[in-house]
C-alpha cells in the first residue's frame, strides 16, 4: 500500500475506531447509557428525526441563514478589502475601525442585533454576515498587499486604468487569500449561527439542541452536535472543491 | 485572418532627463541630464553598472514613472497601437491567466474585441513557438517559455517601440543564447525600434546596432559605441570576427571605471 493510500485509510479508520470504542464503553456500562447514549442509539435518533422531517427542516433553516449571511457578509468584504489593498488612503481611513471592531466577540453583539433587526430571520443572517465580514475583509486586503508589485506594473505598462487593475490584477490575485478568509469564516459562521439559535430562535440546529436539553432528550442533543460537525465538514469540502475549480492556475 | 498594421517605425528623443527620489538623507539623484536619441528601426542597447537607473529610465520611456525634469519625445502613434510595450525582467506573466490570455492581455486593455484579440494572440504565440502551450498556466511553463509569452504579449499590441528590461537575465546561459537568436529572428521580420537594457556586454554586442553606456548614479549617458556587424546577424560568425574582441575590450574599458565607482562611491 502506498503511503498516500494508507493516509486515506487512517483518515477513515480513526473516527470509526473512536465510535466503536464509544459504543463498546456505553454497552458494557462503563459509560452510563442514559447520559452518554451509544452511537447506535444516536444513529437511530438521527434516522427517526429525518423520517419525521424535523431534522431536514431545522438543518435547512440553519443552512439558509448561513448561506444568506455568507453572501451578505462576503461580497462587501471583498469589495472593501480590494479597495483597502489597492489604495493607501482607504486603508488609512478604515483600518483603525477594523482593528477596534474585529476582536469583539460577535455573539456579544447579538442582543443589540436582535434589538435592531428583530427576533426573526434578519438578525440570524445579520450576525453570520457580521462574523465573517472582518475575516474576509482582512484576508482580501492581505492578499492584495502580498501581490508582487510587478503585476501592477505589467498592467500599467499596457495602459490599464484603475478599474482594470481592480478587475484583472487585484481580484484574481487576491482570490487565494479570499478563499482562506471564506474557509475561516465558514467555521465562525457555524459557531455563531448555532449559538444565536440557542439564545433566541424557534428553528434551526441550535434550537433543536436547546429544546432537546429542555425535555432531557440527550440523544437528540448528540444528534444535533453530530449534524453540526457533518455540516462543517461538508462546507469545508465544498469550499475546497470550489477553490480548486476557481483557481486552476495554482501550482 | 490576421491583418497586421504595417510597421510604422518611431524614433525616441530624450533630452535633459533627470529623476530623483526623496530619501532619508535628502534626495537620491538617479538620473541626471540623460540625453540621447534612437533612430527609427534601430536596436539600441543600454548598459551600465548595477543600480545605475537603467530600469528607471526604461520605466520613464514606458510612461510608468514621471521624470523630475527633462523631456521624452515619441512621435504620435496610430489609434489601436501602443506607443511602447515594455518587457519586464523576472516576473513577467500573470499567473492567473493562461499563456494565450497573457498574450491577449495588452489587446484586452486596449479594448480589442474578444474574437479578434484571440486570433492575434494565437498568431503571436505561434511566432514565439508556443502554440502547443496556449492553455497552459505560467507555473506549468519554464522561465524561458514565460519570457517568450511576455515577448509575444508585447508584439501582439504592435507597439511602435519595444522596451526590454533585462528580459533574459534570469535564464541560464544556454537558454539565454537561444532566446537571443529567437529575438533577432523575430525582430528581423518587422524591425521595430528597440531599447534593450542589459548588464551583459556580450548580449549588447550580439543584439544591438548601437550600445549606450551609462555612468554610475547620478547616471548620464557616458558614451556610445556603434556595433558594426551586419544583419541578419549570426552570433557564431560574429564571435570569430577579430573586431568582436576589440569591441568587447573597448566597451569594458568604458564600463569598468563606472562599475568600480558604483561599488566604491
Amino acid at each position: 500500500m502506498r503511503p498516500r493510500e494508507w493516509d486515506r485509510w487512517l483518515a477513515v479508520l480513526s473516527p470509526v475506531g473512536l465510535l466503536l470504542v464509544w459504543e463498546l464503553l456505553s454497552r458494557t456500562g462503563v459509560l452510563d447509557g442514559r447520559f452518554v447514549p451509544p452511537p447506535s442509539v444516536i444513529g437511530q435518533t438521527l434516522a427517526s428525526l429525518t423520517r419525521t422531517g424535523e431534522l431536514p427542516y431545522h438543518v435547512g433553516v440553519s443552512v439558509e441563514r448561513i448561506l444568506a449571511g455568507f453572501v451578505l457578509g462576503a461580497v462587501p468584504a471583498v469589495a472593501l478589502g480590494l479597495a483597502m489593498g489597492l489604495n493607501r488612503s482607504v486603508r488609512a481611513a478604515v483600518m483603525p475601525l477594523v482593528t477596534a471592531l474585529y476582536p469583539i466577540p460577535k455573539i456579544a453583539v447579538y442582543p443589540l442585533i436582535i434589538f435592531y433587526l428583530g427576533i426573526g430571520e434578519a438578525s440570524k443572517v445579520g450576525i453570520v454576515a457580521l462574523s465573517i465580514f472582518f475575516l474576509v475583509l482582512l484576508n482580501t486586503m492581505a492578499g492584495v498587499l502580498g501581490l508582487d508589485r510587478a503585476y501592477v506594473n505589467i498592467a500599467r505598462a499596457y495602459g490599464a486604468r484603475p478599474i482594470d487593475v481592480f478587475t484583472t490584477i487585484a481580484w484574481p490575485g487576491a482570490l487565494p487569500s479570499i478563499f482562506t478568509g471564506l474557509k475561516l469564516g465558514m467555521g465562525f459562521a457555524l459557531i455563531v449561527i448555532v449559538g444565536a439559535e440557542l439564545l433566541g430562535s424557534d428553528a434551526g440546529i441550535g434550537f433543536l439542541i436547546w429544546r432537546a436539553y429542555q425535555i432531557f432528550a440527550i440523544d437528540v442533543m448528540f444528534a444535533g452536535l453530530l449534524i453540526t460537525a457533518l455540516l462543517g465538514w461538508l462546507a469545508t469540502a465544498g469550499l475546497d472543491w470550489l477553490e480548486r475549480w476557481a483557481l486552476p492556475w495554482r501550482a | 485572418m490576421i491583418t497586421e498594421v504595417s510597421p510604422q517605425l518611431a524614433s525616441i528623443e530624450v533630452r535633459g532627463l533627470s529623476k530623483s527620489y526623496p530619501s532619508r538623507r535628502g534626495v537620491l539623484r538617479v538620473l541626471q541630464d540623460v540625453t540621447f536619441a534612437v533612430r527609427p528601426g534601430e536596436f539600441c542597447a543600454l548598459i551600465g553598472p548595477s543600480g545605475c537607473g537603467k530600469t528607471t529610465l526604461l520605466h520613464i520611456l514606458a510612461g510608468l514613472t514621471t521624470p523630475t525634469s527633462g523631456a521624452v519625445q515619441i512621435p504620435p502613434h496610430d489609434r489601436g497601437r501602443l506607443a511602447t510595450a515594455l518587457i519586464f525582467q523576472g516576473v513577467s506573466t500573470l499567473p492567473w491567466m493562461t499563456a494565450l490570455e497573457n498574450v491577449a492581455y495588452g489587446l484586452r486593455l486596449m479594448g480589442v474585441p474578444a474574437p479578434d484579440r484571440r486570433a492575434r494572440a494565437r498568431y503571436h504565440l505561434a511566432r514565439v513557438g508556443l502554440s502547443a502551450f496556449a492553455d497552459a498556466f505560467p507555473h506549468q511553463l519554464s522561465e524561458g517559455m514565460r519570457q517568450r509569452v511576455s515577448i509575444a504579449r508585447a508584439l501582439a499590441t504592435d507597439p511602435a517601440i519595444l522596451l526590454m528590461d533585462e528580459p533574459f537575465a534570469s535564464l541560464d546561459e544556454q537558454n539565454r543564447l537561444l532566446m537571443q537568436d529567437e529575438l533577432l529572428r523575430i525582430w528581423q521580420e518587422d524591425r521595430k525600434t528597440v531599447v534593450f537594457v542589459t548588464h551583459s556586454l556580450d548580449e549588447a554586442m550580439r543584439l544591438a546596432d548601437r550600445v549606450l553606456v551609462m555612468s554610475a548614479i547620478p547616471s548620464r549617458i557616458k558614451s556610445e559605441v556603434a556595433i558594426p556587424f551586419g544583419r541578419p546577424r549570426d552570433f557564431r560568425i560574429i564571435r570569430q570576427d577579430p573586431a568582436y574582441g576589440a569591441l568587447s575590450a573597448r566597451l569594458w574599458d568604458e564600463l569598468r571605471e563606472e562599475v568600480v565607482h558604483s561599488i566604491q562611491p
